[in-house]
């Protein structure tokens, strides 16, 4: 007989693994019908309805495809790298709340792996432990194209990361917590709650008391700094420098193949996904939906039904913000050209960087006033 | 010269020249039509005057083709070989006529040459084989027409 709450962990760990790797084949799927349908094309439509099972039929020639290690790679560090790609893509999923929690038999579940007070700091820690992966890959490939694409991976990292670090401050001085629960919580509020205490006739207009206090309202600079930051950590395009396909072939995974080649997909895939689950938690509210409690009131649900409700809506919610972005992801990709390396640099360094540095100050400066 | 053009303001700060584009792009995926033809099950309309696949009209089982040898003489790839021979019924007969279909440029100066309306091309365009062919007489007395 094991506890409850290690039960209830098992089943969430279980739960959110299997989420996380059917978002993978899911994903491949949207790209491909989605970039197809913008440029007047049809996509993969032959395997099962709408060419859904395209996926699997891809992983299974994967898993069936000779797994070659070309004679001049580094083997430890080659077979090494796809694996320190993924894992951490994995782990940063760790600390999201999708769901706020749920009181069953006197113990509260929260619908979040882990509950570290230092949320944030883990998420960007391990989150920039995925280059290492590339870094490795391009090294150990012992090949041109591969290691500038590392290199130019690990630059670009150098020169987002910073301003991705100093985009969250601005979240972190607003909501005065480095815990993404909480995070969640402190955006269930009104927007103007604060700012009305200084000019109460915020108050009297119509419809503004009903605006959440998400953090795009309140970061709106701050949001977008993050989303392009994050952009570049996912190394997706316009920031695809590492595998820039016209100039270095494929950049880091030049030299491999089969099921290693296809485990870099699947670490890009699914960092595509917990950036847009963070954005979904750091600047749109998570697992919060405006008028849910009216909602479930409307219902005319009770007691645990009414919980269980909630808990399903909320991850409904969340599930949707996050499918969002993950759409966004898809979409900027194939509308955005690439930039060449020297705008990435100039961008970077000359624009993104003093843009978040502003922001912290205006943010500090609303602070002081009480405007936030 | 070289001139160093400052670009707009707008397109400087990329936010609103990028929201253009995703406006492009949503509505070339949700408003245009798709431009791809499903090969096998929908094809592509050609105009009747494709120069396909080559046969030669006979008439009551017996080809119009009376050896002239004009077809060979202009084809400009010589892929046409024809070997006359006599018969009862009619003098001249081609024995042997056989087309080098890899050699055929399609020009169809074979089609305008003929004064007996034999050689003919038809509009199939579907000529995808794992050998070298070279049509023979009875492979070219099946009368294709135009589909």
């Amino acid at each position: 007989m094991i506890e409850f709450s290690t039960a209830a962990m098992l089943l969430k760990v279980i739960g959110v693994l299997v989420v996380l790797l059917q978002v993978v084949p899911i994903m491949v799927w949207v790209e491909r019908r989605g970039s197809a349908l913008m440029q007047n094309r049809l996509g993969p439509n032959r395997v099962g309805p709408l060419g859904l099972i395209q996926s699997l039929a891809d992983a299974l020639k994967f898993i069936f495809k000779e797994d070659p290690i070309p004679g001049h790679v580094n083997k430890f560090y080659y077979v090494i790298a796809p694996l320190v790609a993924l894992v951490p893509a994995f782990m940063t999923f760790a600390v999201i709340p999708f769901a706020s929690s749920i009181e069953i038999n006197g113990t509260v579940v929260n619908f979040q792996l882990a509950e570290l007070n230092v949320g944030l700091l883990y998420i960007l820690s391990i989150g920039s432990l995925g280059v290492y992966g590339i870094i490795m890959a391009g090294w150990a490939s012992n090949s041109k194209y591969a290691l500038f694409g590392s290199l130019r991976s690990t630059s670009q990292m150098i020169s987002y990361e910073l301003s991705m670090g100093l985009s969250i401050i601005g979240i972190v001085m607003a909501f005065s917590t480095l815990e993404l629960g909480p995070i969640v919580v402190g955006q269930t509020g009104s927007l103007v709650e604060s700012a009305a205490r200084i000019w109460p006739g915020l108050a009297q207009v119509p419809f503004l008391e009903h605006i959440p206090r998400w953090g795009v309202f309140i970061q709106p600079l701050g949001f977008l700094i993050f989303l392009t930051a994050v952009f570049a950590e996912t190394n997706r395009l316009p920031f695809d420098l590492p595998e820039g396909e016209s100039e270095i072939v494929a950049g880091f995974h030049l030299e491999y193949g089969a099921m290693k080649f296809a485990l870099f997909f699947m670490a890009e895939y699914t960092n595509m996904f917990v950036a847009a689950a963070l954005v979904t938690t750091l600047f749109f509210g998570g697992w919060h939906a405006p008028g849910l409690p009216h909602l479930l009131d409307l219902a005319g649900l009770q007691g645990m039904a009414r919980e269980w409700v909630r808990i399903l809506l909320e991850i409904a919610t969340f599930m949707l913000k996050t499918g969002f972005f993950l759409w966004f992801f898809v979409w900027v990709r194939w509308t955005v050209p690439r930039f060449r390396y020297d705008q990435l640099m100039n961008f970077g360094w000359k624009v993104m960087l003093p843009l978040s540095l502003v922001n912290i100050f205006i943010t500090g400066v609303l602070i002081f006033y009480g405007v936030i | 010269m070289l001139v160093d053009r400052k670009a707009p303001v707008t397109s400087r700060l990329y936010v609103v020249e990028i929201l253009k584009g995703l406006l492009i792009t949503m509505k070339n995926m949700l408003f245009s039509r798709n431009v791809t033809i499903q090969y096998p099950e929908e094809r592509r309309n050609y105009s009747d005057r494709l120069r396909g696949l080559h046969y030669i009209k006979a008439v009551n089982g017996v080809e119009n083709c009376t050896a002239c040898m004009l077809c060979p003489t202009v084809c400009p790839a010589e892929c046409i070989h024809i070997e006359a021979g006599e018969r009862p019924d009619k003098e001249k007969f081609p024995i042997k006529f056989e087309i080098d279909i890899l050699r055929c440029c399609f020009c169809g100066m074979c089609e305008e040459a003929c004064p007996k309306d034999a050689i003919k091309l038809s509009t199939i365009y579907e000529m995808s084989q794992s050998k070298r062919v070279v049509y023979d007489k009875e492979m070219l007395l099946v009368q294709r027409g135009n589909r």
